[in-house]
């Protein structure tokens, strides 16, 4: 009786009807937190002593950043799911992470290189960080892009899944290949960010944010795997049904 | 067949490994071609950044590096197609043994035919981009180890995407960023031999990457060949 929660994810109807219903609570509890934390870290939280005001985008670029991460094992363990169980709905859930993991991924690079701007002077420096989540933008358009290039959607999914699970294994050799690199030719000029406590004051909007962001990914996430499964399952009753509740009457 | 005949994939490696290489062989394009793309666009260098022999000596390691990828990536598309093609791949895939061993032979010989010759050449392309003298050996065996690993880990990308009709830019786009290890230490090594430090450290990561890479990306090729002759 344990697992039968798990065998039925493994039924597209069911989780279309199930999901349906967190989708309020979820879009409600992101919306909630997200101003919250906006407010309090725009408005509220003290300025920094060295960076002013500028420092505030941490309040978007840090949470983008944290889910881009999370993202990527998000959709390899979702493709891992689905070969090793076979199971359909979980290839859906990793496209559906390889999109919204991409776009976290350019949001988290451009508000860095917009912070970079007033507080290195430049937009871009080739820093471990900012060159690891270019590389990690990079392994994320693959996926997207193998995804779109087959005929065949079954084939697609499985060949996402392989590319997905080789990438979560590169990941730590990556970053620490890059890491090594950067040590290696550290510019002298540039002095990036040290890695200095936080006082509590301008943590708990961030945190706030963070679980925002992730209560704001998972309502993505669950829309957009909400809407390929229709897409994929448009042929069968329940789907048809589906979309005939979602259209108003007047566009019938 | 028993699961000790299975494992004991001697035999038949060893003539996969033979057809393979004397496919290669008769075929000279492919072994000529990475060649001359590697020595065409690195005598575009100097025609782009000006001869000036510091400048030029300064890029060396890196561009060589670079280039030897993109010819070993460029080569890498036609590893599994002709074999697609014809369905012998299919056949490979109904054989009792590993297709763990046959991905091995395919990629061992991409290497022979690729890898070792790009290595073999470099010191000569080492010479006409100014590199310092210090720098000739370490190039050279980090080409080898590292064009290895490059000809494994691009055997994914080529296997995934073999059934496509035209598969070059995408495989390129799957394949570079799993590439960024390998580059990282090759010339990483280069630079180090070249401000005079020791190097084995660097060579070392490398063959540790090859090692995995020869471990798992055979797998992982061999089921997206699974998956590709599915289709």
């Amino acid at each position: 009786m344990a697992w039968q929660w798990f065998h039925r994810l493994g039924s597209p109807r069911w989780f279309y009807w199930k999901t349906g219903a967190w989708l309020p609570w979820l879009a409600i509890a992101s919306g909630l937190l997200l101003s919250a934390g906006s407010l309090w870290g725009l408005g509220f939280a003290p300025q920094d002593a060295k960076q002013g005001d500028s420092y505030r985008i941490i309040y978007i670029h840090v949470p983008a950043a944290f889910l881009a991460l999370a993202g990527y094992y998000i959709m390899a363990i979702s493709g891992a799911i689905g070969l090793i169980w076979k199971m359909k709905l979980s290839y859906l859930v990793m496209r559906a992470a390889a999109l919204i993991g991409a776009v976290l991924t350019f949001i988290s690079l451009f508000t860095g290189a917009v912070w970079g701007k007033p507080t290195w002077g430049t937009y871009w420096v080739w820093d471990a960080r900012i060159t690891s989540m270019l590389i990690l933008l990079f392994l994320y358009i693959g996926v997207i892009a193998l995804s779109r290039a087959f005929a065949r959607e079954q084939v697609a999914d499985k060949a996402c899944a392989i590319l997905a699970l080789v990438g979560t294994v590169n990941i730590p050799i990556i970053y620490k290949s890059v890491d090594w690199w950067f040590t290696l030719h550290q510019p002298a000029t540039i002095k990036l960010t040290e890695s200095s406590s936080i006082d509590p004051s301008m943590f708990y909007p961030l945190l706030t944010m963070i679980i925002g962001f992730y209560c704001f990914y998972a309502w993505a996430l669950l829309l957009h795997t909400r809407n390929l499964v229709l897409q994929r399952e448009w042929r069968t009753n329940w789907a048809q049904q589906a979309l005939a509740d979602r259209t108003p009457a007047a566009d019938r | 067949m028993s699961s000790v005949d299975r494992l004991a994939a001697g035999p038949g490696l060893s003539a996969l490994l033979r057809v393979e290489l004397l496919l290669a062989l008769r075929r000279g394009a492919d072994i000529a071609n990475p060649l001359l793309f590697f020595v065409t666009v690195l005598a575009l260098l100097p025609l782009g950044v000006g001869p000036e022999p510091a400048l030029l000596a300064r890029m060396a390691p890196g561009m060589i590096w670079v280039v030897a990828l993109l010819a070993s990536m460029l080569s890498q598309e036609s590893l599994f197609r002709s074999d697609f093609e014809d369905g012998s791949l299919e056949q490979l895939t109904l054989s009792p043994r590993p297709l763990y061993f046959a991905v091995l032979a395919k990629v061992a010989v991409h290497w022979l035919v690729t890898g070792l010759p790009l290595a073999l050449l470099s010191p000569l392309l080492g010479l006409m981009l100014n590199l310092p003298a210090a720098g000739y050996f370490c190039l050279f065996v980090s080409l080898l180890l590292g064009t290895a690993c490059l000809s494994l880990i691009g055997a994914v990308g080529a296997a995934l995407t073999v059934s496509l009709r035209r598969a070059g830019l995408l495989l390129a786009l799957i394949v570079m960023p799993l590439y960024v290890p390998v580059l990282i230490f090759g010339t990483g090594a280069v630079q180090a031999a070249l401000d005079g430090y020791a190097y084995n450290v660097q060579l070392a990561v490398l063959a540790a990457l090859l090692a995995v890479a020869a471990a798992l990306a055979p797998l992982a090729a061999a089921g997206a060949i699974r998956i590709s002759t599915d289709s």
